[in-house]
């Protein structure tokens, strides 16, 4: 069982001449707290895509806690406990914030198979979905449509949602973008208080989230990895400096 | 040998002139698809009333061919300028069912009104003297009008082509198929180059609804009879490609001709057949882009 | 956190749990459309062949609500299984075989079949080229039945069709009394069916896929798999339509599959409103009800209007009728 809780090997994606993952080789240790950052367009998002199965990689591995899922469907690979949220809110608008936790533990728990039985039977899902949503001080908009929340607050649900299925490995892909500055407390609390056994990548472009959440840092500039390391080691990181923070010291 | 020889070049040819006929119908609809996502199952309607007018300014108020033919194109392009103000810039950009149930409602209608209008029958063209009859080449006879078709149809598609590659407008539209965000975030007056796109896929389809009078006939259910191939040729081409419905219309054009002639009993079953075949091969037709 | 708190907290849950957990329970304006249906059995003793052939096209309807109004999927074919199930049972009605329930459940299995075999395929795709492939099924299937015309009649359509009394008791008489009930009790199986799909936990994720589909995938559902079952469900119940349509009116013709039919549907379901249930309930006996009063004085003019309302409903009354009145409800209680 020492097989890191996620990990990837050689990893390339080319649409046609570009290339968006350049021989990526990265490795998410169980429990970890472990942050991915680049400029814009450096890869992130697309690495997630090939981790999660939204696309084929062109060729190299991708092994959850050391099985090959390389050739997974994306239900598949949530099943065995790798899930991520989107960057920009991806909830079911319309249904109520309960409803979109409901459809998810409904989903892990294989309920969502059931077409004969009214929903509502399956009560224990309901009252695990409530429950979630408690400590996120969700719960007295339960029955309210989503759409009808601040952005700040479906954030959470989206993490929500995400912690439902009960993963091992969790990717938040920019989980502050477009949260107002007030409201990104919130959610780095919620963050930082997922279970410790979930091991969680995150991508982010809020600096402040990532060195107070993160224990490792990966630099991703044009679909290569640049450099690995602590946040203490980032920050000084001369060629971090230079690519991503915007500053050359020659 | 020269037998086959014979029916090949027949069938070529056929398939070649319906090819011109549906490429220019559908074009409009590639583009419309490709640059607002909009689904408009009515843009039949528009090649319809092209051919309605064409014959009619041809029968009724004896104009000669040309003139009835650019006045065709001229009264659907206006005609589909007040749709789009009045109807279709309500729903851009948004959901595709209710694009899909608008452009239905707008079939249903030009159904009704074509009836009260023309009558239950359909239009025959007669095309002008000049381009009845047949005309000989290289020892063969190939009938005059299709020739005709052949040819205005491959300067039509080589005038587009042109067109969208050197024009400024033709740059905006690539630009906006390809990336609408970053179109507008350019400059792009992405509203008016709708509409501007709108009016020329629809002058397009009036001017292959008017042609191609010969091939599709003009009745009152055209926008619902035809509709298929017209869909056909866009998915299979790929959405929003320029080039792929015109393979596409290729591939619909000569197959449907030579299955016709070759295997008359089994009617459009080869076609339809084919279509699956492609889409199930490529979801996402010839030319689209793939994910 | 206190006690004091943490009760209250119990009691909440147990509120919201409960106000969730009873949608699905039945409310008392679930049973006006069956009022009204016997109601007018009574009060429209002339009109018992019509109400039949609406009762049957609301099954029609409410299969294709499943489709586009809960799973998201827009097609233009669903003629194609009410074509398969019209053949199914006239087919067998002009061969021997008289017995209509048998005729149904075979119209029902064989359009199930067509559904999920083309499902595998066209279901692959989504926007114009799911539009394009229903399309294209449908057509192929209303090629195949004009070229194959020894079994189906060609574009004569199938005649000869004989069917024996229900139970052996109730014959299909020229009145539609017996056609009317026969129709009525069809459609109430079906809208039980239908009704529980919807509720269950497999309809509520079919609401999560026609509302989000990458987050579905998202959560790890099956989502290809979910749209194949309800395509096929929803293809037996259209199918079972077609049948009584056969059935009932003795005649099955190649406009049973025709894009023409598929789209009158939308049109129907549309006007009542989609993704609603009782859409179908509203939309169609509107529609065939104005239809029978209309084309008697003016028939060109019918499809002319009707594509006009159409248009006016999407672009003016979002939701068809029911949705106008939920949002006049809406705005009644938030006064």
């Amino acid at each position: 069982m020492s097989a890191p809780a996620l990990q990837t090997k050689s990893l390339v994606k080319r649409f046609g001449a570009l290339v968006v993952s350049n021989d990526i080789n990265f490795t998410l240790e169980r429990g970890a707290r472990h942050a991915l950052i680049g400029p814009n367009g450096a890869g992130k998002t697309s690495f997630v895509n090939l981790v999660t199965g939204v696309l084929t990689p062109s060729s190299g591995e991708i092994s959850l806690a050391g099985e090959n899922i390389t050739d997974l469907s994306r239900a598949q690979r949530v099943k065995r406990g790798l899930v991520r949220t989107f960057q920009i809110s991806a909830l079911f608008k319309k249904l109520t914030v309960l409803e979109n936790v409901t459809l998810a533990i409904a989903e892990r728990e294989g309920a969502a198979n059931d077409l004969w039985r009214p929903a509502g039977h399956h009560r224990a899902i309901i009252e695990e979905a409530y429950d979630l949503l408690v400590p996120l001080g969700l719960a007295d908009e339960a029955l309210r449509p989503v759409t009808e929340l601040a952005y700040g607050r479906q954030r959470m649900i989206e993490i929500a949602m995400a912690v439902a299925l009960k993963p091992k490995v969790l990717l938040l892909d920019e989980p502050a973008a477009g949260v107002p500055p007030r409201e990104t407390g919130a959610i780095i609390e919620t963050i930082e208080k997922l279970p410790g056994d979930i091991a969680v990548l995150f991508i982010e472009h809020d600096m402040e989230l990532v060195f107070r959440v993160a224990q490792r840092i990966t630099v991703l500039v044009q679909g290569a990895v640049l450099v690995e390391g602590t946040p203490a080691e980032i920050a000084d990181d001369p060629k971090v400096r230079e690519v991503y923070l915007g500053e050359s010291k020659h | 040998m020269s037998e086959f020889l014979s029916i090949a070049i027949s069938i070529l040819f056929h398939g070649l002139a319906m090819a011109m006929v549906l490429y220019l119908i559908s074009v409009g609809l590639s583009v419309t698809m490709g640059l607002m996502g909009f689904v408009n199952l009515a843009h039949g309607a528009f090649a319809m009333a092209g051919g309605y007018t064409l014959v009619i300014l041809m029968k009724q108020q004896n104009l000669p061919f040309g003139v009835a033919l650019i006045a065709a194109i001229v009264i659907c392009v206006i005609l589909s300028l007040i749709l789009e103000r009045l109807l279709y810039r309500r729903l851009y950009g948004g959901d595709e069912l209710d694009q899909v149930l608008m452009t239905m409602g707008l079939i249903f209608a030009s159904v009704g009104a074509a009836t009260y209008l023309f009558g239950p029958v359909s239009q025959s063209l007669e095309p002008p003297a000049v381009l009845r009859g047949q005309l000989n080449f290289l020892g063969r006879d190939f009938p005059t009008y299709r020739s005709f078709l052949i040819l205005c149809g491959a300067l039509l598609v080589t005038a587009l082509w042109l067109g969208l590659e050197r024009t400024r407008f033709g740059a905006q539209i690539r630009a906006s198929v390809d990336n609408l965000r970053m179109a507008q975030t350019l400059g792009i007056n992405t509203s008016r180059l709708f509409t501007a796109a709108f009016a020329l896929g629809s002058g397009l389809a009036a001017l292959g609804g008017g042609l191609g009078a010969d091939f599709l006939n003009v009745g009152p259910n055209y926008a619902l009879e035809y509709l298929v191939y017209f869909l056909i040729v866009v998915a299979v081409g790929g959405l929003g490609s320029i080039r792929g419905p015109f393979v596409a219309a290729l591939i619909v054009g000569v197959s449907d001709t030579a299955f016709k002639y070759l295997a008359p009993q089994y009617g459009a079953f080869f076609i339809y057949a084919i279509t699956m075949a492609i889409l199930l091969w490529r979801p996402r037709g010839l030319f689209g882009q793939s994910a | 956190m206190t006690d004091l708190s943490s009760r209250d907290l119990t009691g909440d849950r147990k509120a919201v749990v409960d106000a969730f957990a009873r949608r699905h329970r039945f409310k008392w304006y679930e049973a006006i459309p069956w009022i009204a249906a016997a109601a007018c059995y009574f009060l429209f003793e002339n009109y018992h062949a019509l109400g039949a052939q609406i009762f049957a096209t609301i099954l029609f309807a409410l299969s294709l609500d499943l489709l586009i109004g809960f799973a998201g999927i827009v097609t233009l074919g669903h003629a194609a299984f009410f074509g398969v199930g019209a053949y199914a049972a006239g087919v067998m009605a002009a061969n021997g075989w008289h017995e209509p329930f048998s005729e149904v459940l075979v119209a029902a299995v064989l359009a199930a079949g067509v559904g999920f075999a083309s499902g595998l395929i066209v279901l692959r795709t989504t926007g114009l080229t799911l539009l394009m492939q229903t399309l294209v099924v449908a057509a192929l299937l209303q090629e195949l039945a004009n070229k194959w015309s020894s079994v189906t009649g060609g574009s004569d359509g199938l005649l000869g069709m004989k069917i024996d009394p229900i139970f052996g008791l109730y014959r299909f008489d020229l009145f539609g009394d017996t056609a009317y009930v026969y129709c009525l009790a069809v459609l109430f199986v079906g809208w039980l069916l239908a009704r529980n799909i919807v509720y269950s936990s497999f309809g509520r994720s079919l609401t999560g896929i026609r509302e989000n589909t990458n987050r579905m995938h998202a959560i790890g559902a099956p989502v290809d798999r979910r749209k194949i079952v309800i395509y096929t469900i929803s293809a037996a119940l259209a199918g079972v339509s077609g049948a009584l349509i056969a059935q009932t009116t003795a005649l099955v013709g190649l406009n049973t599959l025709a894009l023409s039919k598929s789209g009158e549907l939308i049109i129907m379901l549309v006007i009542g409103g989609i993704g609603r249930l009782y859409g179908a309930f509203i939309g169609v006996p509107l529609y065939m009800i104005a239809q029978d009063r209309f084309s008697q004085i003016d028939p060109i003019y019918w499809y002319f209007w009707i594509g006009l309302f159409m248009i006016f409903v999407v672009v003016f009354a979002r939701g068809g009728v029911l949705g106008v009145f939920e949002r006049f409800l809406q705005r009644r209680r938030s006064r």
